[in-house]
Formats: structure tokens, C-alpha cells, sequence
């Protein structure tokens, strides 16, 4: 379970995130949306406990992420939006390194490392050094990563991006097979189909405030708007570009 | 279409120095007032020195000007190998790798317009810490010679041409070598040339044997002497001109040569640069698009794994992984080679000492060489600790997101990286200490001061590097060999070298004392109370400087943000 109370993050005078309340229990695969800007990566970085809140509290299944920050990340699989891995490591000893930062090691790592590399298809680039590994290996070999250490909890930024159909399909099953057995996800996408039709509940942040929260029809009826698909719905939300201003770009 | 100007494709860059200045202002008051204390406390050092030596030379008749001179000379020799190492080194990344190229190489901009932005770029960042370094040494020059109110104009009249020739040979090389290999390679060979060319300018300088101006009596006679310092220790490089313009200033003769020689150089200099720019950059650059390495490597796990199995899984993981970086990565491991060059020239010059020769030395001369050993030794292990120990953090770099969201201690992760560092410098340290007291056929006492300082002061000396390497991290850099030399590098040897001159200024005087009493009083083995309490104070100082430095490194470790 993944519980936010009162959640503010401050850089000087702007405020990234602004007093998000937000509970996500164990089993549910829960969609975070908003347009480009709008807190969802400070949110996410708040919750893996690399950004230190301004105020307001994480709870990862009940652990409080300040307070006891080693007992709560034990819990965490966390997912960045940018791929960033040491280059002049192996994806084997890659995944060696995040299994042990998690208090993990011996034969059964092993194996899971196999079996984890074997599923995302990156067995024969084991033993090569990431730096000679494209944009969507390095992410298969991040999310490898996070799940190398059986969290309960995954937390995910932009998954799909860089992926090519096949892995993307694979992610979606094994996030849907995770909760299905206990896990929870909090993914955030800008692929609105996949939110649609993956998750439990849903999202929207705009302005570092949640301006949405619940299933889809629950949504729907916040927001007076049960006619809408879910793109539409987001963009009355979160305020889409309007059709004149699209022509005057454009003809000038 | 109106072609973006030099000043637009700088633009960027200016005002991202602007705005990490703003940072800077508005951060800890403390961490400001620390740091321009200890640059004032070194700059005041440098200059002193520079001032003493200087006031010696000008009261030397008929020679001491041309000492002077000379002394320059050699000074601006070895900055111009360290700016033209430093520029091929930043050269790779202003023009190869950096993150703005793409939209750069993108644009109409013309290349002649393109290369001198970027040459300019090139210089500011290899050639700002030497022009910092250079200040207080023109500076003293400036008023010892009484230069006046124009001699800082006619210095950096002289300086800025000096410090162009070397970015635009640096340049030129890096780019002929990108065209050759990919970049990748390039940066990995890259380091491997600039540490052949360091250790051939090491060796230069060795043989050059500057020393030997010290001793006229090692010449036949006087004539040969003068002879000697009035020839050009290099008639063709531009340190050579730029000393020439300076000195002739300061000793009011008009010579427009040298000035002409200067600036018409680098005229051409940067003309020639941009021809050969139109010609490599583009072939060159879709070459650093390719090729990244992916040779399988030895996994490094055996015997070094087994010296590690008593430590907990996640602490010897982190060992091995930052050692696989380490040696995995040609642009730090052959920093080794480097270093192994300059200890075997240090201990040389040692050995090289007329200490033990037969003359009758002065026993204060003796003591003295043995605490400028103290020094020196610690000046390489400083230079070591920045090179080796100071990019720790900043190397850990887009990777944090990893160490920062799993349950590895901050603590665990600082104490991996102080060890794997302090152990070899420990060692090293050791071994210098020993090897050049038993060279200056020290005393057992003396010995034994040198190394209880030595250890005492590489722990410390460790801990300012990480703590430094926290507080001023490079997480964004292109090229870990620019790590080093960054603001904060600076600042740490600034530091490291404070600590140093502490330590020895307040052993100095009670074991001189001591010394002296073991020597002609006969109370060998006494204890007499200054001798503890400096012993006492430097142990002191030295746990303070390693304790206080690691609390920041890790209180700053743990406030990091990304």
C-alpha cells in the first residue's frame, strides 16, 4: 500500500506539489496522469525517497518513508523515466549490484536474474557492458532492476517509453500478474489507452494538484463529463491548445 | 536569413554560469565564508612566496633580473603542458559530446561561427584555473618590479594569446583523433596520450634540472652561468614570449617582437583552427555518434570477492562495482601511470639531493629538506586523494536514482567509497614516507614524525576529498577526467594543502628543537612538553579535519536531490 498525506514539494517559491492526499491500496494497479510539468515525476521521486518532501508524509505499506527510510525502500521496486545505468558494468553484474544494494545475493539471485533477462529478452546481451545497449534494452534492464528483489510495492515513471509493441505488451501482463498477486503499481503514462485500459483507478495532476481521483466512471462523474472518453476528459482538465491557436502557429 | 552570431550559440552557456552563481549566492552563508577563506589563505600563500623570491632576486646585482625572467619562463612552460593537456581532454566534450550539440550541429549556424564559440567555450573552461593560479605570481611580479597601472592590462595582453595556442592545438588534436577512432575510443585513448604527453613533460622538466640554477658553483664558470639564463629555455613556445613581454615591461625595454610573435601566432593559430575545423568536425562528429564498446569482460569477482566476503552483500557489491568502473575505464586507470611516473621523479630528485655527498651540511638544511619532504609528499597525495578520491560522488552521477531509492545507508555508501580511497593512498603514503626518509638518511625519530604525521594527515586528507567531491558534485559532466579539475577540485586542494601547512607550521618548531637537543645536548630519547602538545595538537587537528569533513560529505550525501 502506497499512502500520501498532505504532500508538498517546494523549490523556492514554486510549488511542484501541492497538498496531494492519495491512497493506493495493496492489489490495485493505479494510473497517474498530467500534462508535462504538472508534479508527477517530483511526486514519484518523493515517494522512492530521492527528493526530500517540503512537507507532508509517504508511507510505503504503512513505513514511513522519512522516518524509516531503509525499512520502506526494502519494500520499493522503483522505475525512473530516464534509463540512466553504468555503462561499464555488464546487465548481469547490473542487476548483481541492485539485488545486493536490496541485502540479496547467492544462487537463488542468481537464478532470478536469469529468469528476469530471459523474460525481457536480454539473456545473450548478459555478459556485454550496458554502455552498447540501446535506449529500450537499458529499460528493460532498469525494470529487470526493480524487480529483482520481490517488492511489494513497484512505482513506475513513464514505462512504456522506448519500448518496442512486443515488451510493451509484457509489461502490461506482468504489471496486471503483480497485482493480481498482492503487488501494487503506481505507474504514470501519457499513453491514455494504456491508463484506460490497465488500470484500477486513476489520477489526473495538474498544477501539482490532483484535480481527479477514482475509477474511471467515478471520474467521469467528479467532473460532470460522463460522455467523455478518457483523453477528452484529461484535456477539459487539464486545458487543451485551442483549435485557433493551432492556426495561428501554424500560419504564420 | 540572419545567421546566429558567435554570442547566441555562447548565450547558453553564459547564462547557466549566471544562474549557478545566483545558486551559489543564495546557498550557506558558512560554506561561502569557508571557501573564500581558504582561497584568500592560499592566494595570500602563493603570492608571499612569489613576493619573497622575487624581493631575493631584484636585491641580486646583474643576475637577479634575469633569474626573474627566467623563473617565469619555466612557471608559464608548465602551465602552457597543463593547459594543452587540459584542452584536448575538454575539447572531447565541447565538441564531441556535450549534450547541446545535437541541437547545435542541427542549425544553420556556420561552422567558422561555430568554432570560435566553441573555442572560446574550450578555453574559459580548461584555462580558468590556471589564470587563477597565475594571478597572485603576476601579482607579485607586478609590484615587486613596480609595474604600474598599466601592467595588468599589458599581462593579460600577453596572457589571453598564451592561453588561446594551446585550446587551439588542443583542439586540432582531438579532432584529427575523433576522425580516426570513434569518440568513445577517442576518450579512452584520449586519456591514455594525455598521460604519455604528462609523463613526457614530467620527465622534460626532470631533465631540464631547474635546480641547477640554484647552484652556480655546479657551473665551470660565470660566463657559462649567465649564458645559461640568458638563453631561452624555449625559443619557440609561446610561454617563452609571454614571459619576454612581461619581463620587458617590467624592466622597461621596448621589444615589440615578442608581442608581435604572440599575437600574430594565434591570429593564425585560430584562422588555420577553423580551415581544418571545416574540414574534420562534420565527419568527425557522425563518427562520435557510433560505436560504443562491448567487449566482454572478466567479471572481476575471484580473489578480490574473496578478500571481501566478510562484508555485508551490499557494501561488497558496492567495492566491486566502483572497482570494475575504475578499471574498466582507460580515462581513470591510466591516471595510475601517470602517478607512478611522478613518484619515481620525486624520488629522483631525492636521491639527486647533495645532502649525503661528502660536503658538510648544515644540520638546520637537513631537517628542513626533511619537513619540505613532509610537504611534498603530502602535496602528491593531495594531488592523488583530487584525482582519485574527489570524483567519487559526482561519478555516481545519473545513477543515484538507484542508490537513493533502495535501503543502502548513506553512511555505508560513504564509508565503501572512504576506504576503497584512503586504503591505497594509505599505503602509497607509506611508501613515500619510508622510501625518501631512508633516502635522506633521516633520524629514527624524525621517522617516526614523518610517518604519524603522513598517516594522520592522509585520513584527513581523504575525508576533505570526499566531503569537497559531496559538496561541489558534477553530476552532469560529460568527461570524468574534467571531475578533477572542476571548482570544487580547486577548492579541495586549497583546502587539503591549508590542512598541510598547518600541520607542519605547528610541528616545526619542537621537534627543530628537539632535534637540536638529541644532536649536541645528548638527552636522546627525553620527552620535552612542546613536542607533546604539538603532537597532541596535530593529532587533533588531523581528527577533526577527518571526522567534521565526512559528518558534511554525508549530511550533504543525504540532502541531495535529483
Amino acid at each position: 500500500m502506497i499512502r500520501l498525506i498532505q504532500l508538498t514539494k517546494r523549490y523556492g517559491k514554486f510549488t511542484a506539489v501541492d497538498n496531494i492526499d492519495l491512497v493506493i491500496p495493496t492489489g490495485e494497479l493505479f494510473g497517474f496522469l498530467g500534462p508535462n510539468g504538472a508534479g508527477k515525476t517530483t511526486t514519484f521521486r518523493m515517494i522512492a525517497g530521492i527528493l526530500r518532501p517540503t512537507s507532508g508524509t509517504v508511507e510505503i505499506g504503512g513505513v514511513d518513508v522519512l522516518y524509516r527510510p531503509l525499512e520502506a525502500k526494502a519494500r520499493l521496486g522503483f522505475i525512473p523515466d530516464r534509463p540512466f545505468v553504468y555503462d561499464k558494468l555488464t546487465g548481469g553484474e547490473f542487476l548483481r549490484f541492485a539485488a545486493a544494494l536490496y541485502g540479496q545475493q547467492g544462487p537463488s539471485v542468481e537464478h532470478r536474474i536469469d529468469e528476469l533477462l530471459e523474460l525481457f529478452e536480454l539473456s545473450r546481451w548478459k555478459d556485454e557492458l550496458t554502455e552498447s545497449y540501446s535506449h529500450g534494452m537499458r529499460q528493460k534492464l532498469i525494470i529487470s532492476g526493480a524487480l529483482v528483489h520481490k517488492p511489494e510495492v513497484i512505482v513506475v515513471d513513464e514505462p512504456m517509453v522506448g519500448l518496442d509493441p512486443k515488451s510493451a505488451r509484457l509489461l502490461k501482463d506482468l504489471f496486471r500478474q503483480f497485482v493480481d498477486r498482492g503487488g501494487t503499481v503506481l505507474m504514470s503514462t501519457h499513453t491514455l489507452e494504456v491508463a484506460e485500459t490497465m488500470c484500477d483507478r486513476i489520477a489526473i495532476i495538474h498544477g501539482g494538484r490532483i484535480v481527479a481521483n477514482g475509477t474511471m466512471a467515478e471520474v467521469q462523474e467528479q467532473t460532470s463529463s460522463e460522455d467523455l472518453g478518457l483523453e477528452d476528459l484529461f484535456l477539459k482538465l487539464t486545458g487543451g491548445m485551442r483549435d485557433h491557436q493551432l492556426d495561428t502557429i501554424l500560419d504564420a | 536569413m540572419v545567421r546566429p552570431s558567435v554570442w547566441t550559440v555562447l548565450m547558453p552557456k553564459w547564462r547557466s554560469v549566471l544562474s549557478r552563481l545566483r545558486e551559489e549566492q543564495t546557498g550557506s552563508s558558512a560554506r561561502a565564508l569557508l571557501l573564500g577563506l581558504v582561497a584568500l589563505g592560499f592566494w595570500a600563500a602563493a603570492f608571499g612566496i612569489a613576493y619573497r623570491v622575487l624581493r631575493y632576486f631584484r636585491g641580486v646585482e646583474d643576475i637577479g633580473n634575469l633569474m626573474a625572467g627566467k623563473v617565469l619562463g619555466i612557471i608559464l612552460l608548465a602551465f602552457l603542458s597543463i593547459l594543452l593537456l587540459s584542452n584536448i581532454i575538454t575539447a572531447l566534450s565541447t565538441f564531441f559530446l556535450a549534450k547541446d550539440l545535437d541541437l547545435l550541429v542541427a542549425a544553420p549556424i556556420s561552422r567558422s561561427r561555430f568554432y570560435v564559440a566553441k573555442l572560446g567555450e574550450t578555453v574559459v573552461h580548461s584555462s580558468w584555473m590556471v589564470g587563477l593560479l597565475a594571478l597572485p605570481i603576476f601579482t607579485a611580479y607586478g609590484i615587486v618590479y613596480q609595474g604600474g597601472l598599466l601592467f595588468p592590462l599589458v599581462a593579460l595582453a600577453a596572457f589571453i594569446p598564451y592561453l588561446i595556442l594551446p585550446a587551439v592545438a588542443g583542439i586540432t588534436i582531438t579532432q584529427v583523433l575523433v576522425n580516426i577512432f570513434p569518440a568513445r575510443r577517442t576518450r579512452e585513448l584520449l586519456g591514455l596520450i594525455a598521460t604519455g604527453a604528462a609523463v613526457l613533460v614530467l620527465v622534460m622538466l626532470r631533465f631540464l634540472q631547474p635546480e641547477q640554477l640554484a647552484r652556480p658553483e655546479g657551473f665551470k664558470n660565470l660566463v657559462d652561468y649567465l649564458a645559461v639564463l640568458r638563453a631561452p629555455t624555449s625559443p619557440l613556445l609561446p610561454s617563452e614570449w609571454t614571459a619576454a613581454i612581461i619581463m620587458n615591461w617590467l624592466l622597461r625595454v621596448a621589444d615589440p617582437w615578442p608581442v608581435a610573435k604572440l599575437w600574430v601566432t594565434a591570429a593564425l593559430a585560430v584562422f588555420l583552427g577553423a580551415l581544418l575545423h571545416r574540414r574534420l568536425y562534420h565527419p568527425g562528429f557522425s563518427k562520435a555518434q557510433e560505436g560504443a564498446e562491448r567487449k566482454i569482460r572478466r567479471p572481476m569477482r575471484g580473489p578480490v570477492a574473496g578478500l571481501l566476503s566478510s562484508v555485508s552483500a551490499s557494501k561488497r557489491e558496492f567495492i566491486l562495482k566502483d572497482l570494475r568502473l575504475f578499471f574498466r575505464d582507460n580515462t581513470q586507470w591510466t591516471q595510475l601511470i601517470l602517478l607512478a611516473v611522478l613518484l619515481l621523479v620525486y624520488l629522483f630528485n631525492i636521491k639527486s639531493l647533495p645532502l649525503h655527498s661528502g660536503e658538510r651540511v648544515p644540520f638546520r638544511l637537513i631537517t628542513m629538506v626533511s619537513f619540505l619532504n613532509l610537504g611534498l609528499t603530502g602535496f602528491v597525495l593531495a594531488a592523488v586523494a583530487v584525482r582519485f578520491i574527489f570524483p567519487g560522488i559526482s561519478l555516481e552521477g545519473r545513477q543515484m536514482w538507484l542508490l537513493r531509492s533502495s535501503p543502502l545507508d548513506a553512511s555505508a555508501m560513504l564509508w565503501s567509497k572512504y576506504w576503497i580511497g584512503t586504503m591505497p593512498l594509505l599505503l602509497l603514503a607509506l611508501i613515500i614516507t619510508i622510501f625518501t626518509n631512508w633516502l635522506l638518511h633521516a633520524t629514527a625519530f624524525m621517522m617516526a614524525v614523518a610517518v604519524g604525521t603522513i598517516v594522520l594527515y592522509t585520513l584527513a586528507a581523504s575525508a576533505l576529498a570526499l566531503c569537497f567531491g559531496a559538496l561541489y558534485p558534477r553530476f552532469d559532466t560529460e568527461n570524468a577526467a574534467q571531475i578533477p579539475t572542476s571548482f570544487g577540485g580547486l577548492v579541495y586542494m586549497m583546502g587539503s594543502l591549508s590542512l598541510l601547512a598547518a600541520i607542519i607550521m605547528v610541528e616545526a618548531s619542537p621537534v627543530m628543537t628537539y632535534l637540536r637537543m638529541d644532536r649536541y645536548g645528548g638527552r636522546l630519547g627525553q620527552v620535552i612538553p612542546e613536542l607533546v602538545v604539538s603532537g597532541v595538537l596535530v593529532a587533533g587537528i588531523c581528527i577533526v579535519a577527518t571526522l567534521v569533513p565526512l559528518r558534511l560529505a554525508l549530511r550533504s550525501i543525504e540532502s541531495m536531490e535529483w
